[in-house]
């Protein structure tokens, strides 16, 4: 029972029983899309873990772990697909464990390990997928694999996942995406075009809207410090603290932007969480992310354009267009 | 998740701490429990009725395919308790209305959190939780929306401070005699043709059974003749239902006056007789194990297809034949199932046959099981993020910061910019009949309407009672549950059949009636006023309620006419009923309320919190100068 089938061929009768209730919600056409969309994950942790149960329950055709990292006790804290037995995970890599789970999960779908280094990813080991899902990666990582995405003539949709304790950020880049929208119950034909990683988070501070979300611009000012102190992603910690302040007020004054736009306590909270992952968190950036790329893959639906921000503290979910689109 | 190290301490500890009931092992359940565990939780109790269904198995990831038939709050359980060993998961597989769920048994948690698919149990639970004064959070999904609501008691409004959604109600002459959308069909199909067909004999039914042609002497068509084989009965029903009761309804010139003329369809017109004869012929070929299916014994594969008015008939008579020969013992016993096969193929071919009649578009089998089943969209990742949001509020409920009360709607396109939009809770409302004391006003028909009636209709179906107790001054005229002497349970019994104004305590205009619950330690006062007619159509009970939250009508199903075209249970959500937000003029509404009491909080008090260090407010929900202006003011 392959996850394939071409879009002519009809679902299985098992394939409709199992998946009737959210035929439902997208339609049969969406469903047989799904089931032929290869997707990559770099990088395993609380938010991807919850991700993969999403596609994979949605009846994804396959996908792909890259973690190369052998689990530690760590990693046992937000992810339900490590069993909590030194016997099970012991020197095996988190690829290889969450896999073994995932495939529980779903009897159609393909699950399997890509090993390998996300940050030597190269451009033709990426048209084997249609969507790739980066997480727990330097910025300069998921800046190589969006531009290699990109250079490919096949039409590859990218996703950057990180979550911090309480907070959350995603970025989408779908490049250009044609897709069915509903007005009023009737569909319409759509195209939004999207802006790289790169323009994405190089953005005059001063051109954006003054009520675009703190944490855009607390996520830069972190980003920025791990990338010139050539840390690994999720290494800062509260010691930090001062040398990210310092940073948050050169980037500030570069770019004209009050420092008052990026609070002291949501970079000591960002920081204090460290690689720490709160699991409801996880549960609902994961969320979020599985139906970004149900739309995408179906282009059924408004996708996110192309931020998405999630603090607990004040219980937003918000999406950012950035950078907007201006007329000057 | 805390803003300070020393708060992210002590929520932790409040969380390992904690006593949490869970409500429900389905979609939300077992995202729920997933998230419960993975937060810290260590006492987690979870009660489900429930066994695993195969269609169950796209979103509740804790249930594999060699569960199914297996209780959904075991299964839960022991799927939980492999990645975290160390905690302590108590499961029940019961209904959480039994007797065994009472208040003392709630007053044991911290906090109940709620993963159900149905209003009546919500309402139940909310009961529980005020009478034990724990607090609770409650959620539903449907397709991409979803909420979650915290309820406490004093704090904010109960479960049942606003009117909430029920199945929708069809005038009875819509289903017998004018169908104008495919719905209407299926519900003729399903409660008035299925439901004479295979159900209890006894019951009311809307369906003209009787017959003019000649040669009958029978009162009742549907009776089976001895010398009459499967085949011919078949074929007589067809007619009967489809053509006969048709003709029957036409010659009613006043209905047509202004309506499309239905034509009656006779099983000669549209089987040829050959293929009449070889219907199901290759039936034999079929594995005896497997569930009779018409559409499997005819060779047609897909349910997503429309079938023609002909494939429609061969399985429409292969479906009543097929019940007949593999379930003949279940006949008189049977109610509809949307996991019935066969009952759903037979619903299904008989609204398409009957929407052909009246030029009503066919539906696939499909479609049709959507409709007929009230089967709701469900989806993983709306479960999943819901049941994020509920652990988070239910952190702040047992860490106390009941100022961040949120209640959170999950959109599925961003509404001014927000996909996850907090809002703060309402007050609790002052005339709601269960969390405050105000009386409710009954209008009925005292010197006719028997007691049973306003049991029945008013406390049970309208007030959610489950064991009721009536009192008129201080004299008991009813109780009901176990336990009770021989006698008075007799005298009660005569007392129901008795109209309210010859009671032992007669009910006469201004008498007020005591309504108490035990088991949901609810009691509320009803005013009668007397009255002598009601409109038909319009109050069908025979009696109206003011004075309480009356449910908005919603979804599809039937219910209504004074007689019983009707599921009496309401829909089966699949994980939830979804409020107001559902459908966008709802939305509006709701949001309009909020922004119209936000505004008398801004106005006479501090109430509104302000969590940021700047105008970044709480939530914006529309265009309101008024309120803008207010805000910058803060």
């Amino acid at each position: 029972m392959g996850g394939g089938g071409g879009a002519e061929e009809e679902l299985t009768a098992q394939e409709t029983a199992l998946y009737d209730r959210q035929i439902r919600v997208w339609g049969v056409d969406a469903q047989k899309r799904l089931s032929k969309a290869h997707v990559l994950v770099c990088g395993m942790n609380g938010t991807t873990t919850e991700f993969c149960k999403n596609i994979v329950l949605a009846g994804v055709g396959s996908l792909s772990l890259m973690d190369d990292h052998l689990v530690t006790e760590d990693d046992l804290n937000a992810n339900f697909l490590i069993p909590h037995d030194e016997s099970i995970y012991g020197g095996r890599s988190r690829a290889e464990v969450c896999c073994e789970s995932l495939k529980d999960f779903n009897p159609m779908v393909r699950v399997a390990v890509e090993k390998g280094d996300p940050s030597l990813i190269d451009g033709e080991f990426l048209d084997k997928f249609d969507i790739i899902v980066v997480s727990c990666a330097s910025i300069k990582t998921k800046l190589l694999i969006n531009d290699n995405c990109r250079k490919r003539s096949k039409h590859i949709a990218f996703y950057a996942i990180e979550c911090k304790d309480s907070c959350g950020e995603i970025f989408v880049d779908l490049q250009n995406h044609s897709y069915v929208q509903k007005v009023g119950g009737e569909p319409k034909p759509k195209e939004l075009a999207y802006p790289s990683l790169q323009e994405a988070i190089s953005v005059p501070w001063k051109n954006l809207p003054r009520k675009t979300t703190k944490l855009y611009f607390a996520m830069r000012v972190l980003e920025n410090y791990e990338s010139s102190e050539g840390r690994n992603a999720c290494e800062a910690s509260l010691s930090d603290l001062p040398a990210v302040l310092a940073l948050r007020k050169d980037m500030c004054d570069k770019m004209s932007l009050s420092e008052s736009q990026i609070p002291t306590a949501l970079l000591e909270r960002l920081l204090a969480a460290g690689k720490k992952q709160h699991p409801p968190v996880c549960a609902i950036l994961g969320g979020i992310l599985g139906q970004e790329v149900i739309k995408s893959i179906s282009g059924k639906g408004d996708p996110i354009k192309n931020f998405f921000y999630y603090d607990a503290a004040d219980g937003k979910g918000i999406a950012e267009d950035i950078p907007p689109l201006s007329s000057d | 998740m805390a803003s300070s190290p020393a708060s992210a301490a002590s929520e932790e500890e409040a969380v390992k701490a904690a006593k949490v009931l869970m409500v429900g092992a389905g979609g939300i359940g077992c995202e729920l429990l997933k998230t419960l565990a993975l937060s810290g939780f260590r006492d987690i109790h979870i009660i489900d009725l429930d066994t695993i269904e195969v269609s169950n198995l796209n979103r509740q990831f804790l249930f594999r395919q060699s569960h199914v038939g297996q209780s959904k709050a075991h299964v839960a359980r022991d799927a939980v308790l492999k990645f975290r060993p160390n905690i302590n998961i108590t499961s029940y597989h019961a209904n959480v209305k039994d007797a065994q769920f009472n208040v003392e048994f709630f007053k044991q948690f911290n906090v109940v959190l709620n993963g159900l698919d149905n209003l009546d149990a919500r309402r139940h639970v909310n009961r529980l939780c005020l009478a034990a004064e724990v607090p609770l959070v409650e959620s539903g999904t449907t397709g991409f929306l979803g909420q979650v609501t915290v309820h406490v008691k004093g704090k904010t409004e109960c479960y049942e401070c606003q009117p909430k959604p029920v199945p929708k109600s069809y005038p009875v002459c819509t289903i017998t005699s004018t169908p104008s959308k495919f719905v209407h069909c299926i519900v003729w199909a399903k409660e008035l043709l299925f439901a004479k067909m295979f159900g209890d004999k006894n019951q009311d039914n809307d369906l003209n059974v009787r017959s003019n042609e000649s040669g009958t002497s029978k009162s009742d068509v549907f009776e089976r003749n001895a010398d009459e084989d499967l085949d011919q009965y078949a074929r007589r029903i067809y007619d009967h239902v489809f053509g006969y009761n048709i003709e029957v309804a036409l010659e009613n010139e006043e209905t047509w006056k202004n309506r499309r003329r239905p034509n009656p369809i006779y099983i000669r017109d549209t089987l040829p007789e050959e293929a009449i004869r070889q219907n199901g012929s290759s039936r034999d070929i079929n594995n005896e194990q497997e569930e009779p299916s018409a559409m499997v014994s005819l060779g047609l594969r897909n349910p997503q297809e429309i079938w023609s008015l002909a494939d429609n008939s061969r399985v429409f008579l292969e479906a009543l034949k097929l019940f007949f020969e593999k379930r003949e013992k279940e006949i008189g016993n049977l109610v509809f199932d949307k996991d019935d096969q066969l009952a759903v193929e037979f619903v299904t071919t008989a609204a398409n046959i009957r929407a052909s009649s009246f030029g009503i578009p066919l539906h696939s089998l499909f479609e049709a099981k959507g409709v007929a089943g009230n089967i709701v969209h469900a989806v993983a990742t709306t479960n999943a993020i819901i049941a994020g949001l509920i652990v988070i509020e239910a952190i702040k409920v047992l860490h106390g910061d009941y100022k961040k009360y949120r209640m959170t709607y999950c959109l599925e396109h961003p509404s001014r910019k927000m996909l996850l939009m907090p809002i703060e809770p309402f007050e609790p409302n002052k005339s709601c009949y269960v969390c405050s004391e105000t009386p409710l006003l009954l209008e009925v028909n005292t010197k006719t309407t028997k007691l049973r009636e306003v049991i029945e209709k008013i406390i049970k179906s309208k007030l959610g009672m489950n064991l009721p107790l009536v009192m008129i001054g201080s004299t008991l005229v009813f109780e009901d549950g176990e336990g009770l002497e021989e006698d008075e349970a007799a005298n009660y019994a005569l007392n129901l059949e008795k109209v309210l104004a010859e009671l032992p305590a007669p009910v006469v205009n201004d008498t007020k009636l005591t309504v108490e619950d035990f088991q949901q330690e609810l009691s509320c006062s009803i005013n009668i006023k007397h009255r002598d007619e009601f409109d038909e159509e319009k109050e069908p009970d025979g009696m109206v309620l003011s004075g309480w939250s009356a449910p908005v009508e919603k979804q599809v199903t039937s219910n209504g006419g004074n007689q019983s075209v009707a599921s009496s249970s309401g829909a089966d959500y699949a994980d939830g009923i979804v409020e107001d937000i559902s459908t966008k003029p709802g939305m509006k509404r709701k949001l309009d309320e909020v922004l119209e009491l936000k505004e008398n909080c801004d106005a006479s008090s501090s109430a509104q919190v302000v969590e940021d260090d700047d105008d970044d407010d709480l939530v914006m929900l529309d265009e309101n100068p008024k309120l803008a202006k207010k805000k910058r003011l803060q």
